[in-house]
């Protein structure tokens, strides 16, 4: 019951679709398909949404619980998208004890996400990570692989202006 | 049957090669407590509970007895304190995340983790106090509620659900500590394809998942004097009940069971068997007119509320084979709120129609569309309780259930005959329906036979060939809802050449329905239980003097008085429904949420 809806409308295109189609055809016959297929899945999409996951466990011929649980099993698999600019903060030990921990909470904020989604108009993704090798400019975050370095709340609006 | 030598605790013994330590043990006499296992469907050593030391030569070490198959020479031992120890912190860990709340769970008495919590002294529930998870409730589904909050995540309900029932509706999502049993993108149960079977609440070792009760409007009812409240009781009641109250599996208690109803305070205490009689008229008759007109066939059963929903979300392009007939339950609902309305000259209205059934489908079933015979608004059942909530009920009552004198039903729809009794085992309605359809195409006479020994058995799938009065008819029966898609996908590929398919969602029939009283996994794990619930119908059935269904003479009495003809127009509104097409996935439906 813990999942939280995606607040992007899926915008898969007919392509896409056939292209997964393809991939599950080709492979739905071998032992153990499933996380190959979806890792291919997400490599078309980006992210394995619903609407994927159905059509993965449709053709497959198996429960979408099934598909469900080793997505959510697996780190590697994301149920949201990433955005335009993936925001990452360091919650490692050095980052949190400098108070990465209220930057990332601050981002929430602003961008009205929670961390491992993505704003509805596919600008912003957040995410959590652990560290990026840059302890001495704890507290962390990084855009699109952008570093930026003992930042507090009060710097966090400024940065994303940036962006916008 | 070739065999290794081992020991076990010092005592040399024989065990079958290939068996596990657990199996091999049992045949020893010795009992080694599991958790998560469950013969043949949940064989995946996860509780870790049945560990035992096993030393194959090189040193004793700790394994998991229910998937570690013997080899020879081993030495077994399962009551070291190491092995105790082991045990117990286990069971300690399981409590560390679990809500403790014994007092008030439905299960408390029942409870598999507090039996062995019990015996494995565990004396320091908090003993690993820590973070614990906070799960939310789901209580979407019509008939049950999931509280994972006392989930230990034995995952026999996802065994269940996939392999038992081909469905799959649920699974274990997450990872690590906040790993949960529950249904894909934070669906509740009543937004998948679930068709309320109730078989994982069945395997639930502890009170995680239980049916919704609806006990308390029920004694409210009773207690009003305005109301007439009726109760009727499933073929399967009465061959399960008397677990409740610590009686051997397989005893019959259909005359405690009435007693104790009139003692809850029912007005009328009648029987489903009425109605399933009632169904044998209609459901023979619709198949003679489907075969002698060039209907759909094979026709198939819909007395089971689970295998009808399964149909609808599964085979929604071969409902026309389904029976239009609704199932015994709503029928007798329906004839209650009509035919003896009329008769007692009572406002429908002022009736509560109530059933006691082994069964959680019907507390989904109760709630469809088409099932109201007496009028917009007076739906044939009001409430629905499961042989497991009869029990707590009667308990409740300050009932002494084993002290009870031995009762019949009222008349007139309390009278019923054998071939309704076997309508709770597979195979039972496929029987009944055979001695009734046979007796017909032979020119109605009274030496037909009774007997159909080919369809009885637990055979997941059975098919016999009759021939009766130059006709020949082929029948098939599939009980658990893997053994239904067998024969669905038959029929769909238009393979298979059956005149008529009996199907019941739970393996082996309702007498193993998901409102049965849980049978521990240290008994169902080694013991037939279905066949000894089994034995109490066809002893029933035995012991009537009328053991076909046409032979009933309140059910030719309502015919003559009231019915008219067997599909008539009046038995058509009042005993027969439609059914609806539903999806596997309603991502529109989730979507817009």
């Amino acid at each position: 019951m813990s999942f939280k809806k995606a607040n992007v409308p899926f915008a898969g295109t007919p392509e896409q679709e056939a292209e997964l189609r393809k991939v599950i055809a080709e492979n739905k016959d071998e032992k153990g398909a499933l996380m190959p297929i979806m890792q291919k899945a997400q490599d078309i999409y980006g992210y394995l949404p619903i609407e994927v996951q159905t059509i993965i466990a449709d053709e497959m011929g198996i429960p979408l619980e099934k598909v469900y649980g080793v997505a959510t099993f697996y780190a590697q698999f994301a149920l949201n998208p990433k955005g335009e600019y993936q925001i990452s903060v360091c919650l490692g030990t050095a980052c949190y004890v400098k108070g990465s921990g209220d930057i990332y909470a601050k981002l929430e904020e602003i961008l009205g996400i929670k961390g491992g989604e993505c704003t509805p108009d596919r600008k912003f993704s957040l995410d959590a990570c652990r560290c990026v090798g840059a302890c001495g400019l704890a507290p962390v975050m990084t855009i699109n692989g952008e570093v930026f370095g003992r930042i507090t709340p009060k710097d966090v609006q400024g940065i994303l202006d940036k962006y916008n | 049957m070739e065999t290794v030598n081992i020991t076990i605790n010092g005592i040399a013994c024989e065990a079958p090669k290939g068996s596990t330590i657990l199996a091999a043990a049992k045949l020893a006499g010795i009992d080694i407590p599991t958790l998560c296992f469950l013969k043949d469907i949940n064989e995946i050593g996860a509780c870790r509970i049945c560990m035992v030391e096993a030393d194959e030569g090189r040193g004793a070490r700790l394994v998991a007895s229910c998937v570690y198959p013997v080899s020879e020479g081993m030495k077994v031992y399962t009551n070291t304190p190491k092995v105790l120890g082991y045990r117990k912190k286990t069971l300690e860990l399981i409590l560390s995340d679990h809500d403790k709340k014994c007092l008030s769970c439905v299960r408390s008495g029942k409870c598999e983790l507090q039996a062995l919590c019990q015996e494995m002294g565990v004396d320091d529930v908090d003993k690993y106090k820590g973070i614990a998870n906070e799960f939310e409730i789901d209580d979407s589904a019509a008939h049950m509620v999931r509280d994972n909050n006392k989930c230990i995540n034995c995952r026999r309900c996802i065994a269940a659900c996939e392999k038992t029932q081909g469905i799959g509706v649920i699974g274990a999502n997450n990872r690590g500590f906040i790993t949960e049993v529950s249904s894909p993108f934070g669906m509740g149960l009543g937004e998948t394809s679930c068709v309320s079977c109730g078989q994982c609440i069945a395997v639930c070792p502890v009170g995680a998942i239980y049916e919704k009760s609806d006990a308390d409007k029920i004694l409210e009812a009773i207690a009003d004097p305005e109301k007439h409240v009726v109760v009727q009781t499933a073929p399967a009641v009465r061959a399960g009940l008397g677990e409740m109250f610590d009686l051997p599996i397989g005893t019959p208690v259909e005359g405690k069971m009435a007693a104790a109803l009139r003692r809850i305070g029912f007005e009328r205490v009648f029987d489903t068997d009425f109605g399933a009689d009632v169904t044998i008229m209609e459901e023979a008759n619709e198949l003679l007119q489907r075969v002698t007109t060039g209907g759909v066939l094979p026709m198939i059963t819909s007395c089971s509320p689970g295998w009808i929903k399964f149909c609808e979300h599964y085979y929604p392009d071969q409902l026309e084979h389904l029976s239009s007939c609704k199932s015994p339950q709503q029928m007798f609902g329906g004839i209650l709120k009509t035919y003896y309305a009329e008769k007692m000259g009572w406002d429908p209205k002022s009736i509560v129609s109530v059933s006691v059934m082994p069964c959680t489908a019907k507390k989904f079933e109760i709630g469809r569309d088409d099932q109201s015979a007496a009028g917009e608004g007076i739906p044939d059942l009001d409430y629905t309780m499961t042989t497991r909530e009869l029990g707590r009920l009667v308990k409740r009552c300050g009932i002494d259930f084993n002290a009870l004198p031995d009762e019949g039903f009222d008349d007139p729809m309390g009278e019923s005959t054998g071939a309704a009794v076997i309508f709770g085992v597979t195979g039972g309605v496929m029987e009944a329906a055979l001695r009734t359809a046979v007796w017909k195409l032979t020119g109605e006479t009274n030496d037909s036979p009774i007997e159909f020994k080919e369809v009885r058995g637990f055979e997941g799938i059975k098919e016999a060939t009759y021939e009766a009065g130059g006709v020949k008819v082929k029948v098939a029966i599939a009980s658990g809802l893997t053994n239904a898609k067998a024969i669905m996908d038959k029929i769909r590929a238009g393979e298979a050449d059956y005149t008529f398919v009996e199907i019941m969602a739970c393996p082996g029939g309702c007498i193993n329905g998901g409102g049965q009283p849980q049978v521990p996994a240290r008994v169902r794990n080694f013991e037939d239980y279905r066949a000894k619930r089994a034995s109490v119908l066809y002893g029933y059935d035995e012991s009537m003097p009328r053991r076909k269904s046409h032979e009933n003479p309140s059910v030719q009495k309502l015919y003559s008085e009231f019915m008219g003809e067997p599909c008539g127009e009046k038995a058509h509104h009042i005993l027969h429904t439609s059914y609806v097409k539903r999806t596997v996935h309603d991502i529109n439906a989730w979507n817009a949420q």
